[in-house]
C-alpha cells in the first residue's frame, strides 16, 4: 500500500489578506506608506528636537533665506552691532571680534547706564553681554558678548520665526485634519451614498434632495456660526470641513451603487435571501471601493486647501499655530522676493500628497477583485 | 424617463424653498450685521439704516417680505453695494464666471479624460507614471499658488499675457484664469478616469467583446469608456456647479469681475440679500446639474433605472 | 497738372489735419489703482476713503482740496462769515455747470444738504453737518429736513447758520458727504440716478462705466468750468484688493498708480521701484482699546504699565517696515495750532519703561506664579496679526500671558460696538477732516466708537467747553487739555502707531503732491 502523505490543509485566504499581500507587492505603495509614516513621525516629534520654538520671534532675523551655515553671517554682525547700539542712543566707537566674542566700545557725553548691556542682549545675535572695561569717568565703556550661532535651515518667515519648526508643527495640523476629515467624509459619504443608491426610488430621491439642500447652504455662515458657538476648537475644523466634503463622496458612491445594484451577484444574493443590509455591506460597498479610494486621495488635498482658506479668512487655526495650507498661501504672496517661504511647505505638502496618491492607487489595485 | 424628469422639476420647488428658509435664518444667527465696521456708527444713524433696510422688523416679518419679493423676482438691493440690486450684480458677473468656469470644465474633462484613458491603457508603464505624476502635481498645487506663478512667469517675464483684468473679455485676459481653474480639475478627472477605465477594461463584457473580435477602438471607446464614465459624471456634476459660480481666489488674483467673490465676501460682510442671492443661484445650479447627472447615468449605463 | 497739384496739397493738407487732430485727441488715460470698489457713488451714502477718491473727481463741494490738500474755493467762489462766526454766506461760482449743462445753484446745495440729514436717506455721514443748526435733531427724527438752517437767498447765494463758531467748518465742506446732487437727475431716475452714463455731476469728470470688481471709468467733463486745465482725459479706477497682484500689474504697466502696497515686501519693492514709492505721515491712529469697565483693566496703573512696555519702535520698524510711526498720543501731529499731548514715557528709554512696567506689575501682585492673562482681539489682516504677535512676545518677559483671537472684520466690530466681552482689542481711526475734535470725540461718554467704554466727567466737560469756546486758540487749548486727561493720563485708547500713506506712483504721472490727507484729485495731475 502506497503511503499517501497528507498534504497539509491549505489555509484559506480571506479577501483582506489577499488585498494586503497585493499591496505589499506594490513597491510604490509601500514606499509611500513608509514615507507617510515618516512624515507623521517627524511632524509630531520633530518640533521637540529643533533648536527653535515655533513661536519664537527673532527680531534680527526676519525674512532670512535658508542656509546650512550658521547665522549671523560675517557681514551681518556689523549691522547687528549698529542696530543694537542705535537703540541705546549712545555713540559707537568701534567693535572687534575675537574667538567668537565681540567687543563693542561705546561712548557718550554722560556717564553710561550699566543696564545698556540689555540692549546688546536683546539682539538675537549676541548674548551674555558684560561690561569688560569702563573708563573712570564712566563715559566710555566696552561691552563683550558672545556671538550666538543660530541655524535656520529653512530660513525664517516675515515675523522672524524659524520656518523648519513651523513647517513641522503645521504638518501636525494638516495631516490630522486631512486624514481625519477625509476619513470622516469617506465614512459618512460611503454609507449615505450606498444606502441611497441601493435603496433607489423615493428613498434615493429624498436622500439626494437633502444633499442638494446641504450643498446650497452658505458654507461660510455655517462656519462662522460654529466658530461663535464652539469657539476656536480644532475639532470644529473637522466638523466644518467634513460636513462639506461628505456630500461629494456620497454622490459619487450613490452613482456607483445605482449601477452595481443590477449586477448578477447582487441579484444572486437577493435570491439567496441575504438581508439588504448584508448585501450592502458585503457586496455593494467592497465593490465600489475603487473610485472611493481614488476620490479619497483626491479629497485630502481639497481638505487641506479648504482648511487654509478658512484660516485665511480668520475662521480656522489661530496664530501662532499654523497649517501647511496657511504657510503656502503666505508663501505664494512672497514670490519672488522670499521664495523659500513657498518652496519648503509646498514640498512637504506635495510629497505627502504624492505618497497618499500612490497608496490610494495601490489600495485600489489591491482591492480590485478582478485583478488576479 | 420623461415622467422622472418632470417629477424632478416639481421637487425642485420645495427643495428651493427649504434651502431659502434655512439659509435665511442661518444668516441671522451669526453675530454682527451689515453695518458694523471700523468707523462705527452712531446709534441714530444705525437705526436709520436699519429702518430703511427693514432690519428693525421682527424676523418672521422680514422673512415673509423677502419671500414675497423673491416670488416676484426681486432679490432686493445689496446692503453693502446699495447702488446695485442683487439681480444686477449677478446679471453682470455671472456670465463671466460661467464663461471661465465652463471653458475650464470642458477642457479639463476633455484633456483629463484623454490622459486618464492613456494611463489606463498603458497601466504601470512609463506613460502611466507620467500621467499620474502630472495629475498628482496638478491636484496638489493650490490655485492660489498656480495663479501668481502664472502671473510671474507668463505675464511679467515672458510678457505673453496681461497680469490681470478682464479687458472687456479679450481672449488673452482669459488664458490665465482658465488655465488656473482647469489644472486641478484636469488632474482629478485624469485620476478618476484612469481608475475607472482600469476597472472597466477588466470587466467581463470587455473580455467578451475582445473575444468576439471587436477592434481595439471599438472596445475601448464604445464599450469600456461607457462603463468608466460613471464616476466622472458623478464628479463633474458638483464640480460644474462650483466652477460655474466662480472661484474667489482666481477672480481676486486675476481681478476678474465675476461672482465668485460674492459667495465669501457677502457672508463676511453680512450682506444678507446678496448672500441669499448666492444661495439661490447655487441651489438652482446644483439642482439642475444633479438632474443632468442623473439623466446621464441612465444614458450611459443601461443598468441604471429610476422607476 | 493743376489737378495733381491740388490732389497732392489736398492729401498733405488732410494728413496734416489728421496728424494734428489725432495729436490733439490722443486720449490721456490714467489707470488708477484704488484698493476697493466703492460701496456707493451716491455722495450721501458714502462711508469709505475709496469712495472719497472717486467722488472727489466726479463732484465738487462748496470747498475743495487742491493737490496739496489745502482748502480752496470750489463750487463757492467766495464766502463771508458773520461777526459772531455762526453764519456763513457763500457766493456760488459763476459759470459752474452740471454735466447736463444746467447751472449749479444755491438751491442745489439746499436740496442736497437736506437730503443728507434726512433720516430716510439713512446716510452714514449725516453727522458731518452736525454743526449746522437743527441737523442732529432732523437725523434723529425730531425735526423735519426743511428745518435745516440752510437757505438759498437767491440762486447765487447760499447761507448756512451754525450752532456755534466752528473753525473747522470749511474743512468739513471738502468732505464728500457734503457734495451736491442734481435734483432733476434724481426726480427723473429715482434710485438709478447713480448709474454710469446717467449720473449728473458737477466735477471735473463724468461717470461713464462702472463694472463692479473690474473698473470705473470717468471721462473729462467738458462742461466743467476749469476743463481747459484738466490734463487727464480718462481716469480708470481699478479695484486692487490683492496687493501682490497690484504690484505685478504696476510693473507690467497696467496701473499707473496704486494707493497701497504690501509693506512686508517693502525692501524688495524699494529696490525695484525706487522713488516711485511714496511714504509719509497720514492723519490716522492705530490703537488698542482696553475694556475699561471690566476688571482688572479698570486700573489705570495697569493699563499704563502694559502700554509702557510695548516697544513701538520695533513695531514701526520691523513689523510695518517703517510705514507707520510710533505713537504716544491719539491725535497725530500735523494739525496746525494744536499741541498733541503724549504719555509721559514717550521719551523714556525702552529699558527704563520695561523696568517700570515690571515694577508696577509686581506691585499689583502679578508675577511668574500669578501671571496676568490677556486676550488680544483683532480683525483678520496680515499686519494686524504680525503686530499682535510681536506684542505677545514683548509682554512675555513681564509675566503676561497673551492669547490671540482673530475674527473677520464684521464680527470684530460687531462685538466692539455691542460692548461684548474682550480684554483688549485693535481698532483704528482715520480723520474725516483735519481737526483734533474728530479724534477726541471718541473718548466722550456714550459715543458709538468709544469701544473702551471710557467715561470721565472732567473730559466730557472739557470737550463741551471746547465746542463752545470763543476763539480758535482757546478751543485748541481746551482740546489739548482734554487729550492730556483722556489719553495721556487715562489711556482711553492705547495709541500704538500713526498711519502713513503708502502709494506707488509711476514716474509718468506728474503733479502728485504728497500730503497728510493723502488727497490727489485727478484734475491736478498730468501724465506723459
Amino acid at each position: 500500500m502506497t503511503d499517501v502523505s497528507l498534504t497539509p490543509a491549505t489555509q484559506g485566504r480571506s479577501l483582506w489578506a489577499d488585498a494586503w499581500n497585493r499591496l505589499k507587492a506594490n513597491k510604490a505603495a509601500m514606499v509611500s506608506l513608509w514615507y507617510l509614516l515618516f512624515m507623521g513621525v517627524i511632524c509630531i516629534v520633530g518640533p521637540w528636537f529643533t533648536p527653535h520654538d515655533f513661536t519664537t520671534i527673532y527680531q534680527d532675523y526676519t525674512r532670512v533665506p535658508p542656509s546650512l551655515e550658521a547665522y549671523p553671517k560675517a557681514n551681518a554682525i556689523d549691522l547687528a552691532v549698529k542696530d543694537a547700539v542705535k537703540r541705546s542712543r549712545l555713540d559707537l566707537v568701534g567693535w572687534q571680534e575675537r574667538d567668537g566674542k565681540v567687543f563693542i566700545t561705546l561712548t557718550s557725553a554722560k556717564p553710561i547706564d550699566e543696564r545698556v548691556t540689555r540692549y546688546i542682549d536683546r539682539s538675537d545675535v549676541f548674548e551674555g553681554a558684560q561690561i569688560s572695561e569702563k573708563s573712570t569717568d564712566g563715559m566710555t565703556m566696552t561691552i563683550s558678548a558672545d556671538v550666538q550661532k543660530k541655524y535656520f535651515f529653512f530660513g525664517t518667515d516675515n515675523n522672524g520665526r524659524d520656518l523648519l519648526t513651523r513647517t513641522l508643527i503645521a504638518g501636525r495640523v494638516s495631516l490630522a485634519i486631512g486624514l481625519l476629515a477625509g476619513l470622516v467624509a469617506v465614512f459618512i459619504g460611503v454609507l449615505y451614498g450606498a444606502i441611497s443608491g441601493f435603496a433607489g426610488g423615493r428613498t434615493d430621491e429624498v436622500m439626494m434632495r437633502i444633499v442638494d439642500v446641504l450643498y446650497s447652504l452658505p458654507f461660510i455662515f455655517f462656519v462662522i456660526m460654529l466658530v461663535v458657538f464652539f469657539g476656536r476648537n480644532f475639532v470644529l475644523m473637522f466638523l466644518a470641513v467634513g460636513a462639506v466634503l461628505w456630500l461629494d463622496m456620497a454622490r459619487i458612491v450613490r452613482g456607483q451603487a445605482l449601477s452595481l445594484k443590477r449586477q448578477e451577484y447582487v441579484q444572486a444574493a437577493e435570491a439567496l435571501g441575504v438581508s439588504p443590509g448584508g448585501i450592502l455591506l458585503r457586496h455593494v460597498v467592497p465593490n465600489l471601493l475603487g473610485p472611493v479610494v481614488i476620490y479619497m486621495t483626491l479629497l485630502v488635498p481639497q481638505v487641506i486647501i479648504l482648511e487654509s482658506f478658512l484660516s485665511f479668512l480668520g475662521l480656522g487655526v489661530q496664530e501662532p499655530m499654523s497649517s501647511w495650507g496657511v504657510l503656502i498661501s503666505q508663501g505664494a504672496k512672497n514670490i519672488p522676493s522670499a521664495t523659500w517661504l513657498l518652496i519648503f511647505p509646498s514640498f512637504f505638502l506635495t510629497t505627502t500628497l504624492f505618497a497618499l496618491n500612490f497608496i490610494g492607487d495601490g489600495l485600489r489595485d489591491a482591492l480590485d477583485p478582478k485583478d488576479r | 424617463m420623461l415622467r422622472y424628469v418632470l417629477r424632478r422639476f416639481l421637487t425642485a420647488i420645495p427643495t428651493l424653498f427649504v434651502i431659502v428658509t434655512i439659509s435665511f435664518f442661518l444668516m441671522r444667527v451669526a453675530p454682527g450685521g451689515p453695518f458694523n465696521q471700523e468707523k462705527g456708527l452712531n446709534p441714530i444713524i444705525k437705526a436709520n439704516l436699519e429702518r430703511v433696510f427693514h432690519l428693525d422688523q421682527p424676523l418672521w416679518k422680514q422673512y415673509l417680505l423677502y419671500l414675497n419679493n423673491l416670488i416676484h423676482g426681486d432679490f432686493g438691493p445689496s446692503y453693502n453695494l446699495p447702488d446695485f440690486t442683487v439681480a444686477e450684480l449677478f446679471a453682470d458677473g455671472l456670465p463671466i464666471s460661467i464663461e471661465l468656469g465652463g471653458s475650464a470644465l470642458v477642457l479639463a474633462l476633455l484633456f483629463g479624460g484623454i490622459l486618464g484613458i492613456i494611463a489606463a491603457l498603458y497601466q504601470n508603464r512609463p506613460a502611466d507614471y507620467a500621467v499620474i505624476a502630472t495629475a498628482t502635481a496638478g491636484s496638489t498645487i493650490p490655485t492660489f499658488v498656480i495663479a501668481p506663478l502664472f502671473q510671474l512667469f507668463f505675464a511679467l517675464t515672458l510678457k505673453w499675457f496681461p497680469v490681470g483684468g478682464w479687458g472687456d473679455g479679450a481672449f488673452i485676459n482669459k488664458v490665465g484664469p482658465v488655465l488656473t481653474l482647469m489644472l486641478p480639475q484636469l488632474a482629478i478627472v485624469a485620476r478618476l478616469m484612469r481608475g475607472s477605465m482600469i476597472e472597466s477594461l477588466r470587466s467581463h463584457h470587455i473580455r467578451t467583446a475582445r473575444a468576439l473580435g471587436l477592434s481595439d477602438y471599438s472596445v475601448i471607446i464604445k464599450h469600456a469608456l461607457r462603463g468608466a464614465l460613471l464616476p466622472i459624471i458623478s464628479y463633474a456634476g458638483p464640480a460644474a456647479a462650483a466652477l460655474l459660480t466662480g472661484s474667489i481666489i482666481v477672480e481676486t488674483i486675476f481681478s476678474i469681475p465675476g461672482v465668485g467673490r460674492y459667495f465669501v465676501e457677502a457672508a463676511l460682510n453680512r450682506d444678507y440679500t446678496l448672500v441669499m442671492g448666492t444661495v439661490v443661484v447655487i441651489a438652482i445650479f446644483t439642482i439642475v446639474f444633479n438632474l443632468i447627472v442623473d439623466i446621464l447615468y441612465a444614458v450611459v449605463d443601461p443598468r441604471v433605472r429610476y422607476d | 497738372m493743376k489737378v495733381q497739384f491740388s490732389l497732392k496739397s489736398w492729401l498733405i493738407g488732410c494728413s496734416l489735419i489728421a496728424m494734428t487732430t489725432t495729436g490733439a485727441f490722443a486720449e490721456v488715460i490714467y489707470n488708477r489703482g484704488n484698493s476697493a470698489d466703492p460701496e456707493s457713488l451716491d455722495p450721501h451714502k458714502t462711508s469709505t476713503v475709496y469712495e472719497a477718491n472717486i467722488l472727489r473727481d466726479l463732484f465738487m463741494g462748496l470747498m475743495i482740496q487742491d493737490a496739496k490738500a489745502q482748502v480752496q474755493p470750489g463750487a463757492a467762489e467766495s464766502f463771508t462769515v458773520s461777526a459772531d462766526g455762526k453764519t456763513y454766506t457763500f457766493k456760488m461760482r459763476k459759470g459752474a455747470l452740471w454735466s447736463d449743462g444746467s447751472p449749479v445753484t444755491a438751491d442745489d446745495f439746499v436740496y442736497s444738504w437736506r437730503r443728507l440729514v434726512d433720516p430716510a436717506t439713512a446716510s452714514e455721514y449725516a453727522y458731518m453737518l452736525a454743526p449746522v443748526t437743527n441737523a442732529e435733531d432732523i437725523t434723529a427724527g425730531k425735526k423735519k429736513p426743511e428745518e435745516l438752517a440752510v437757505k438759498a437767498i437767491d440762486p447765487e447765494t447760499f447761507e448756512v447758520t451754525l450752532n456755534a463758531p466752528t473753525p473747522y467748518f470749511l474743512e468739513m465742506l471738502t468732505h464728500q458727504s457734503t457734495y451736491p446732487v442734481s435734483k432733476a437727475n434724481i426726480d427723473k431716475l429715482g434710485a438709478d440716478f447713480v448709474k454710469a452714463g446717467k449720473l449728473v455731476s458737477n466735477g471735473a469728470y463724468v461717470l461713464t462705466e462702472f463694472v463692479p470688481n473690474d473698473h470705473i471709468k470717468a471721462v473729462k467733463n467738458d462742461k466743467f468750468y476749469d476743463a481747459a486745465n484738466v490734463k487727464i482725459d480718462v481716469v480708470n479706477f481699478i479695484p486692487t484688493e490683492d496687493r501682490s497682484t497690484a504690484m505685478k500689474r504696476f510693473e507690467a504697466g497696467e496701473l499707473d498708480s496704486n494707493d497701497d502696497l504690501p509693506t512686508e515686501q517693502l525692501a524688495d519693492l524699494k529696490a525695484k521701484f525706487g522713488d516711485q514709492i511714496h511714504i509719509g505721515p497720514y492723519l490716522g491712529t492705530y490703537y488698542y482699546a482696553f475694556k475699561i469697565d471690566k476688571a482688572p483693566w479698570d486700573n489705570v496703573k495697569l493699563r499704563q504699565a502694559i502700554s509702557e512696555a510695548i516697544d513701538r519702535d520695533y513695531l514701526a520698524e520691523k513689523v510695518w517696515q517703517n510705514t507707520m510711526i510710533p505713537a504716544y498720543s491719539f491725535v497725530p501731529p500735523g494739525i496746525t495750532g494744536y499741541e498733541t499731548r503724549t504719555t509721559d514715557y514717550a521719551e523714556k528709554s525702552q529699558l527704563d519703561r520695561e523696568d517700570e512696567a515690571k515694577k508696577v506689575l509686581a506691585e499689583l501682585g502679578y508675577g511668574p506664579d500669578k501671571p496676568l492673562k490677556m486676550e488680544i482681539r483683532f480683525n483678520t489682516s496680515e499686519n494686524h496679526k504680525n503686530t499682535a504677535v510681536a506684542i505677545q512676545e514683548q509682554l512675555k518677559p513681564l509675566g503676561i500671558e497673551v492669547s490671540l483671537v482673530n475674527t473677520d472684520t464684521k464680527t470684530h466690530y460687531g462685538l466692539l460696538e455691542q460692548h461684548g466681552d474682550f480684554d483688549i482689542a485693535r481698532a483704528g481711526w482715520i480723520a474725516d477732516y483735519k481737526d483734533p475734535e474728530n479724534f477726541l470725540a471718541l473718548c466722550k461718554t456714550g459715543t458709538g466708537n468709544n469701544y473702551a467704554a471710557y467715561s470721565n466727567k472732567e473730559y466730557d466737560d472739557l470737550m463741551a467747553a471746547a465746542a463752545a469756546a470763543a476763539t480758535p486758540e482757546e478751543r485748541m487749548k481746551l482740546l489739548s487739555d482734554a487729550e492730556a486727561i483722556g489719553v495721556a493720563r487715562d489711556l482711553c485708547v492705547v495709541p500704538l502707531l500713526y498711519y502713513s500713506y503708502h502709494n506707488l506712483v509711476s514716474n509718468k504721472v506728474k503733479g502728485w503732491e504728497n500730503n497728510v490727507m493723502d488727497v490727489h484729485p485727478t484734475r491736478f495731475l498730468a501724465k506723459e
